[in-house]
């Protein structure tokens, strides 16, 4: 397997041998453990199902999922993955941060901080009007389209709204560093979310 | 526990305590082809900033009558040692007022450590 889910713990750097500063994101992921194999015959498609950040109360689950984790020998998880299946899973195998190595290339998807309702100019970067002498047009989106014709605003039209707090996957990182006895790993630059948000790492091209 | 502390803590190392406005001399690796050697940096600290493994601290040194400024990150490997040479009694943690002294001005008097 090439997937784990973590805990994002916050940004540093660290220093290469010739004294080059590398930006990291640590990011602490505890071994998941599979819990049920989904296959093609029973549930329509292939895949492993897989438990992090155990220890959940158990009022959180329904009596049918804690059956599924009582099979597969582990407490409750409090988070339910889906990856594709690799030949020779079974359930109750460990997936670990030990799959990764320095300088693997990896994606990592996450939910942003949530901005609130923003509006245009913060939101998409729009150039808004002129700040002073007399300006009356300062952070307005200015036209949102034509008029009797097509006489609607045209759908995806970038306006204010609610920005960040959505799930966003940054691809191409660079894993710097794989603590296996801590269940860390290093990632070259930022990483979506707060300190101690959940994301997914998976490997490039999987 | 605070991993993002533990990870940094694999760069720190014995370094000497010194503030703004200690006259230090820093030693840096210097890789020439093949060679490596150490550089002294000699002069007086006038700023530290940041935490953790991104600290910085900068020396400014007059040479030759021109002011030269460094700015060294703290726990960077290049930097092998530092010696400090003097303890100066500053009033303020940013000495770039010394950037408009001359002469015996821009002098920082020495801390009295006798007590």
């Amino acid at each position: 397997m090439s997937h784990i889910v973590g805990r994002k713990l916050g940004m540093t750097q660290i220093f290469t041998e010739e004294g080059k500063a590398i930006p990291v994101t640590v990011i602490e992921a505890k071994p998941g453990t599979v819990v049920g194999i989904k296959t093609l015959k029973r549930d329509g498609y292939e895949s492993v199902q897989v438990g992090f950040f155990e220890h959940s109360k158990e009022k959180h689950h329904t009596k049918a999922m804690l059956g599924v984790f009582k099979k597969a020998g582990v407490d409750a998880c409090r988070k339910l993955r889906e990856f594709p299946l690799k030949e020779g899973a079974a359930v109750g195998d460990k997936v670990t941060v030990e799959q990764f190595a320095a300088g693997d290339k990896v994606a990592v998807t996450g939910t942003s901080k949530g901005k609130g309702f923003q509006g245009a100019m913060k939101r998409h970067n729009f150039k808004g009007g002129p700040a002073s002498h007399g300006s009356m047009f300062k952070r307005a989106p200015g036209s949102i389209g034509a008029s009797a014709s097509p006489s609607r605003v045209f759908k995806g039209k970038r306006m204010p709204g609610q920005m960040g707090n959505e799930q966003v996957t940054v691809k191409n990182l660079t894993v710097v560093d794989v603590r296996a006895e801590q269940n860390l790993i290093l990632i070259k630059g930022a990483v979506p979310g707060s300190k101690t948000s959940v994301v997914e790492i998976r490997k490039e091209g999987q | 526990m605070d991993f993002v502390n533990v990870v940094e803590e694999g760069y720190r190392k014995e370094m000497p305590p010194f503030a703004p406005g200690d006259t230090v001399k820093v030693y840096t690796k210097v890789v020439e082809g093949d060679k490596e050697r150490l550089q002294p940096f000699e002069g007086v600290v006038i700023s530290r900033r940041g935490s953790g493994t991104g600290e910085t601290f900068m020396v400014r040194k007059v040479s030759f009558g021109i002011g030269v400024e460094r700015i060294f990150p703290l726990w960077s490997p290049t930097i092998d040692r530092i010696e400090v040479l003097r303890q100066g009694k500053v009033r303020r943690a940013k000495l770039y007022y010394l950037r408009d002294k001359k002469g015996k001005a821009a002098k920082v008097k020495e801390l009295d450590t006798r007590r």
